[in-house]
């Protein structure tokens, strides 16, 4: 097994060497120590940052593809009272890690086996057209990970051999994973597990 | 890129070869199989469809989607605490083996570690539910292929092991049992002693499986070359856990990664095959079963003292940021990308389970193999349901 330290040591060297492949594509990094290390490529450069990864650096295993929404959810936690009306929510976009433009964004990890280390990659998705280049050409097991996020997400796979519904039905409208996708069970009656939540009394929360 | 090994080679060509021969002997008509939803061969509401060229199956995909309960979604409507309840759900045979990443995962964001002994007691349940998952898988790989006594030497010694599970964490299925900083309880008395005889009877029970099914002329014959995944293919698909060790890949999360857990006390190996076949799966499983009930004895001997819980706030805030953690479950990678956003549940979370990358492979591997071997295949795939669909 290799140390926290040299670990994070071979992740800095592949994001140089992706960083030195892609140019100003590579937008930001962030390292977290002992945790991970985040790469946000341009839109326009996702497929050619795999290319790079597989083919030049010696990422062959692909692990998984996926998305985030940052807007946050306008439903809350779903623990409103439905008779009142709602309340006001921001809407602000604060994007985690590596920053972001976007409301969604893609996230894959790939991984060296041979080195042992892997990188987890962003990228932003336009707005207008929530669209990317797809995966699959590079990483054929992207195939399933790509129609999963497209029909949770709305975000469509350019290049996708065969972009069809994976889980859902195939009539099914609206993408579920979207944070203004409501989760009807909790909107149509209270949630009962809200009345089992005792406040705690003042100045205890948060500590023992 | 990779260089596949001769052996995997050969054999790769000389299935092909036979595919082509019998294309050439035989014109038939194609038709559609549906396999499933319900099938005892797909272990739940896997639905596979295939095109056939007389035995022949010249394309087939696997449909999921039977049993998807969006497991993504409700977590963002729970608490931290609450999350382990549905994760557990994921893989249902190894089920505390799914909430350990989670649990880490929101660890490792409130920079919080488990007291030593409750890294001790997660790994030996971890482990625990590898042997009762995968002894299930050992038995019922034989009950696919036609052998019906190796699936119920699995369900009597897997109520053992499910026993001592039971014992510890009140749960036989579902033990929901990991807390964030620790554990919900100690182990009872008298626990140690009963899991070493356990042990013995897991490991007898693996040599009685490799008497009956891996020296079996019919077992072998059925699995040998069957379903040959190269190592290339297998690592783009993501496969993980055995399926990824059974084409040569020399990888296991539990010792190639830095996790606060005890994997690293322990003296055990990491067992690959070179031939990526059926036969190659079942045998890296088999030899996975035994390592693990050798961690478990060597965990049971080296039991640290000391308490079960660090110190967490009573009501549990997770600040912001985000953290992927990985283990290697019973089927292969399971992960979780958790997103916090300092509140008392996550942002989101994304749940990479194991068998939905195993499984995304079958259209590749199932392409050119005969309708009988599509069962030993999939049986061999091993996958659970909940983990594809989640």
């Amino acid at each position: 097994m290799s140390s926290l330290a040299e670990l994070s040591e071979r992740r800095a060297a592949a994001v140089e060497r992706l960083g030195a492949e892609l140019g100003e594509a590579l937008v930001a990094t962030h390292e977290a120590p002992g945790r991970g290390t985040w790469v946000r490529v341009r839109t326009d450069a996702w497929r050619t940052a795999g290319e790079v990864l597989r083919h030049r650096l010696g990422f062959e295993y692909f692990d998984f593809l996926s998305a985030i929404d940052w807007l946050p959810s306008p439903y809350g936690r779903g623990e409103d009272d439905p008779t009142q009306p709602a309340p006001e929510r921001s809407t602000e976009i604060r994007p985690g890690y590596t920053g972001g433009e976007t409301r969604f964004q893609v996230l894959a990890r790939v991984f060296d086996v041979r080195n042992n280390v892997g990188l987890l990659l962003k990228v932003d998705v336009p707005d207008a057209e929530p669209a990317v280049a797809s995966w699959v050409p590079v990483y054929a097991g992207a195939n399933w990970h790509e129609r999963e996020t497209w029909e949770m997400f709305g975000i469509v796979f350019a290049g996708h051999p065969d972009l069809r519904k994976l889980y859902l039905p195939t009539g099914f409208e609206g993408f579920p994973l979207r944070k203004d996708y409501p989760l009807l069970a909790r909107l149509v009656k209270p949630w009962p597990g809200i009345v089992d939540v005792e406040p705690m009394p003042e100045g205890m929360a948060g500590e023992e | 890129m990779t260089m596949i090994s001769d052996r995997q080679q050969l054999s790769y060509i000389a299935s092909q070869a036979a595919d082509a021969r019998v294309n050439v002997e035989l014109e038939t008509e194609g038709m559609t199989l549906n396999i499933g939803p319900q099938h005892p061969a797909t272990h739940g509401t896997l639905r596979i469809v295939c095109r056939l060229d007389g035995e022949q199956v010249v394309w087939a995909e696997p449909i999921p989607g039977y049993m998807h309960r969006g497991y993504e979604k409700l977590t963002e409507v729970r608490t931290f605490p609450q999350v382990t309840t549905l994760v557990n759900r994921i893989d249902w045979l190894g089920s505390f083996c799914n909430e350990v990443p989670f649990i880490l995962a929101a660890e490792q964001l409130m920079d919080i570690e488990a007291p030593p002994r409750a890294q001790h007691i997660r790994t030996l349940l971890f482990e625990m539910g590898r042997i009762a998952n995968v002894i299930l898988f050992l038995g019922d790989m034989g009950v696919q292929l036609g052998a019906v006594t190796p699936v119920f030497f699995a369900f009597r010694d897997r109520e053992f092991v499910l026993n001592q599970i039971e014992a510890a964490t009140g749960g036989r299925f579902h033990p929901n049992f990991d807390r964030i900083g620790g554990l919900k309880d100690d182990l009872p008395k008298g626990w140690i002693d009963e899991s070493r005889a356990v042990m013995r009877r897991v490991r007898s029970f693996c040599d009685e499986m490799e008497d009956l099914l891996l020296g079996n002329e019919i077992f072998e014959a059925r699995t040998r070359g069957i379903g040959v995944i190269p190592r290339e293919i297998a690592l783009q698909y993501g496969l993980s856990g055995a399926n990824l060790r059974a084409s040569g890949v020399d990888w296991d999360l539990r010792r190639d990664q830095k996790l606060p857990m005890a994997w690293d006390k322990c003296d055990w190996k990491v067992w690959t095959h070179p031939d990526g076949d059926s036969f190659a799966r079942y045998w890296v499983r088999l030899q996975e079963v035994r390592e693990s009930s050798k961690i478990v004895d060597q965990l049971l001997d080296t039991m640290p003292s000391g308490p079960i819980m660090a110190k967490v706030p009573r009501i549990i805030k997770v600040p912001e940021g985000e953290a992927w953690v990985a283990t290697e479950n019973p089927l292969g990678e399971m992960g979780y990308y958790v997103v916090s956003k300092g509140d008392l549940g996550p942002f989101r979370v994304k749940i990479r389970s194991a068998s939905f990358s195993n499984i995304s492979v079958a259209s590749w591997v199932l392409r050119g193999t005969y309708v009988p071997d599509v069962i030993t295949i999939l049986a061999s795939l091993y996958f659970i349901l909940g983990d594809i669909d989640r």
